[in-house]
């Protein structure tokens, strides 16, 4: 009964969704004010009746309805509360649910606030989100129905479907199978729904978009309307990005945060192209050029959003022909290739209106550095990309499947990333419109002798590694300038208003929010790279079996194993535990309990290695569950991962700079309104 | 007693001989190799079976039973490539972490620089386009960027380079209050 109620729920969102699209188009088109308004409102009621919905669903899971075939798939009974609650978004079902309430929550939100203010442009805007909607909300229905029950047919097959077929059995069985244990991990609980925000949340500025196409609104408005959105896609999509390294870092026992796996990349994808945005929109406010290239962007990221949901969903990168097998694999691919072809018409149709007002004056102006920047990023994006689709270019052409993997990654990405930093030191001290090689020669020279004093400190420290060297001094450049501009600003506001000086600071801030907070999510990125190099470039690792009692050395670290403890948990877990003592220089350091989850209901193990972590560097020791572990001796795998700890650092220190960057400033919306 | 001893000693001398050349002939052999020299190995390669999981930390059985031949033949005195070489020939070349340079596959190596450099390209020739347009404004007048101008005459001291740059800075910042 719950089950029919919840589809025949999203059932009537779909429906409501293709009214408003009707509505708006009819509205536009007559000119009618009350057709939008009919648009708007069955938008409005979208978010509820998904809502209840979705609501249908997560009480189907707590309260474990096993007959329904996705509860049973996602939930078991020993499983707590919130990881059944969690398991929404567990599975293929769920998670298209989870896109389609997002998308909903804010659709509505687009239409509930202000939108007086948006009135040519709203139309078009419900239009753009409510198809997306629809388009998310067939695939519930048709394809994959969170709510389909089991079945027993006449030939004894146990089979989902909504309603029965003809002479089968309704079967329900009394548990579930239970949720991945690999997705138990807090980073995979969060991780998901932070990464469908950002996807969700850049649908905004890319209806803003479209709505500013269609209507031939040429200027800058629908990127001042969705500034905050954007800036909000991106914060999701950033910390979702980071959550996943987390997650593969707590739980997936290898020791690394970033594989180039293609889900990872699919998920960077859209971010580079945001990111890219995010500062080439700059120069469109502050001086009127690049149009059609911010036009290009959104529509890419947009692309790339519902590109990396399609990847991860659609079985294609098991095989290409589990793409053809898959039934929403075609119905992505249909849906990517329709939006963006009438997106790019569009922009097309609009090329001559979306003229720069102003030209490019010099190759050493802000402006010129921006659009260096996203050459990079773009530059970054081809990587992943063709990284990603060749291996199933190579299979479709072929017949034969190959591995893009980590080196060519990290060959072709390096250098990349590299000139990003230099450009990210750079770019802060360069001046609108006109700027010599002169000028700027002589902004750098300051933060350059500080860095390249780094530079010289390390090598006398005995750094040799020449990636490891540009890499720190690259990025005590940016610190160098970041610090610089911080301290500039404040000094020139000291003196100009007599203020104190951290009073001038903090004004000069809060008065500059989106500048400062850049500033500030630029320092967050280098101590990111601080991590990423330490690990990257100084990581080792070793394997040994040990006996009780023997020892296992790694950089100046000495393990020595004690005994190993095998024994159920409470919640239906069986735990094999080792326990083992760290020592350095012949002192102890403290033990380290690596272990792994045997869970009998699924069948699955979970690897949770012992981890050290200090500021300098992380002890990651693993039981290696898949060679012999007995009592008298067992295999251990342990890494070294130096400076990793920077790499979370800095995604703490991410969010306080978007907090910056993001918080309202009521004066000065006042002032733009 | 001693020429009995002698003479006993040279006839055992063959089977004493036979219990020790086995033992000389397994230490001229390679000694077990270590789980790090087999994991050097391994973690280039991919399961052919697990999607992009290197072989290093895969943990299935057929994983476990690849890593073992890599050392025994590793303990066969088989080099990098030899075994590396094995691998493809019976699995395809999806067991190595990049393609291997035949065929259409060097397209994912030529594909992402050239595209790249045609971006640079594009850009360069797009910044010589806006220079030569930006030169003929100049002659009239131009308030586009005027607030920002810097003035020409300022001294190349780096007193005034900060005045400049501070002076920069508040417009930028007055620009956007």
């Amino acid at each position: 009964m719950l089950a029919q109620f919840g589809i025949g729920m999203f059932l009537l969102t779909f429906l409501l969704a293709l009214f408003s699209v009707g509505a708006a188009v009819a509205g536009y088109f007559s000119k009618s004010d009350r057709w939008v308004e009919a648009a708007r409102r069955s938008m409005l009621l979208i978010f509820p009746l998904i809502t209840v919905a979705a609501l249908t669903l997560i009480y189907l899971l707590v309260t474990g309805h096993y007959e329904i075939e996705y509860v049973y798939s996602v939930t078991s009974n020993d499983m707590p509360f919130y990881l059944k609650v969690t398991a929404l978004w567990g599975g293929q079902a769920g998670s298209l649910v989870l896109w389609s309430w997002l998308m909903s929550a804010f659709a509505s939100a687009v239409t509930l606030r202000k939108w007086e203010r948006d009135r040519e442009l709203l139309p078009w805007v419900i239009v753009v989100t409510s198809v997306t909607l629809a388009f998310f909300l067939s695939l519930t229905i048709l394809y994959e129905n969170p709510f389909a029950r089991w079945w027993q047919t006449t030939a004894g097959d146990f089979v989902p479907r909504m309603f029965a077929p003809a002479g089968a059995v309704a079967i329900t069985p009394m548990d579930g199978q239970g949720l991945n244990p690999l997705l138990r991990h807090p980073g995979m609980i969060v991780h998901p729904p932070m990464l469908y925000l950002g996807f969700v949340a850049f649908v905004i500025p890319y209806a803003f978009a479209i709505a500013a196409l269609v209507t031939g609104h040429s200027d800058d408005r629908w990127i001042r309307l969705t500034r905050r959105w954007t800036l909000v896609a991106w914060v999701f999509l950033s910390i979702g990005l980071v959550l996943g390294m987390r997650w593969a870092y707590d739980v997936l026992g290898w020791g690394g945060y970033w594989a180039w796996d293609p889900v990872e990349t699919a998920s960077l994808m859209p971010w580079l192209t945001g990111t890219a945005f995010l500062h080439s929109v700059m120069i469109q406010e502050k001086r009127g050029m690049f149009k059609q290239w911010n036009m290009l962007l959104i529509i890419l990221t947009y692309a790339l959003v519902i590109f990396g949901t399609f990847l991860t969903r659609s079985g294609v990168f098991s095989s290409v022909h589990a793409f053809s097998q898959s039934a929403i694999g075609p119905m992505f691919f249909a849906f990517i290739g329709i939006t963006f072809v009438t997106s790019l018409a569009l922009l097309i149709y609009r090329w001559k209106d979306l003229r720069a007002e102003v030209e490019m004056r010099s190759l050493f102006s802000r402006e010129a550095f921006f659009l260096l920047n996203n050459l990079l990023f773009m530059g970054v994006l081809i990587v992943c990309f063709w990284g990603v689709i060749f291996p199933l270019i190579s299979e479709l052409v072929t017949g034969q499947k190959v591995t893009v993997g980590p080196p060519f990654y990290q060959r072709a990405n390096g250098p990349l990333f590299g000139a990003l930093m230099a450009i990210m030191g750079i770019a802060p001290l360069t001046a609108w419109g006109r700027s010599t090689a002169g000028t700027l020669g002589r902004m750098l020279w300051k933060p350059a002798i500080p860095s390249l004093l780094t530079t010289v400190i390390l090598l006398f420290l005995g750094m040799r590694n020449w990636i490891a060297l540009i890499g720190f001094t690259l990025v005590a450049f940016v610190i160098f300038v970041t610090i610089y501009e911080f301290w500039s600003g404040g000094r020139s506001r000291e003196k100009k208003v007599k203020e104190n000086f951290l009073v001038a600071l903090w004004q000069l801030v809060g008065r500059n929010r989106r500048r400062y907070g850049g500033y500030l999510i630029h320092l967050s990125m280098v101590v990111m790279a601080i991590g990423i190099l330490g690990i990257e470039v100084y990581r080792t690792t070793t394997q040994k079996t040990l006996a009780v009692g023997e020892d296992i050395q790694i950089a100046g670290y000495t393990l020595r194993y004690n005994s190993l403890a095998q024994f159920p948990s409470t919640d239906g877990r069986f735990v094999t535990r080792a326990n083992m003592s760290v020592f350095r220089d012949g002192k102890l350091l403290g033990n380290l309990y690596p272990r792994y989850d045997y869970y009998p209901t699924s069948g699955q193990m979970m690897t949770v290695a012992g981890v050290r972590s200090t500021l300098a560097d992380d002890l990651y020791v693993v039981l290696v569950n898949w060679e012999n572990v007995s009592l008298i001796q067992a295999p251990f795998k342990v890494y070294h991962n130096p400076l990793i700890n920077w790499l979370w650092i800095g995604s703490l220190m991410f969010i306080f700079g978007f907090l910056v960057a993001a918080w309202p400033d009521r004066e000065k919306e006042k002032r733009e309104e | 007693m001693k020429t009995k001893i002698i003479v006993l000693l040279i006839c055992y001398f063959p089977l004493i001989m036979a219990v020790f050349i086995p033992a000389v002939a397994v230490s001229a052999q390679q000694p077990t190799p270590s789980d790090d020299e087999m994991n050097a190995i391994a973690r280039q390669l991919y399961c052919p079976v697990c999607e992009n999981t290197p072989l290093d930390v895969c943990p299935t059985t057929a994983c476990h039973q690849w890593r073992e031949l890599i050392r025994q033949m590793l303990a066969e005195g088989k080099s990098e490539a030899e075994i590396k070489q094995y691998f493809v020939d019976y699995y395809g070349a999806r067991v190595l972490s990049e393609p291997p340079i035949t065929g259409i596959n060097w397209l994912v190596y030529i594909v992402p620089p050239v595209t790249f450099l045609a971006g640079v390209y594009l850009l360069f020739r797009a910044f010589q386009i806006w220079k030569r347009m930006a030169k003929e404004p100049e002659m009239g007048v131009d308030k586009s960027d005027s607030p920002r101008k810097v003035p020409e005459s300022s001294k190349r001291s780096g007193s005034a380079e900060d005045g400049k740059y501070v002076v920069r800075l508040e417009e930028e910042l007055k620009k956007r209050k």
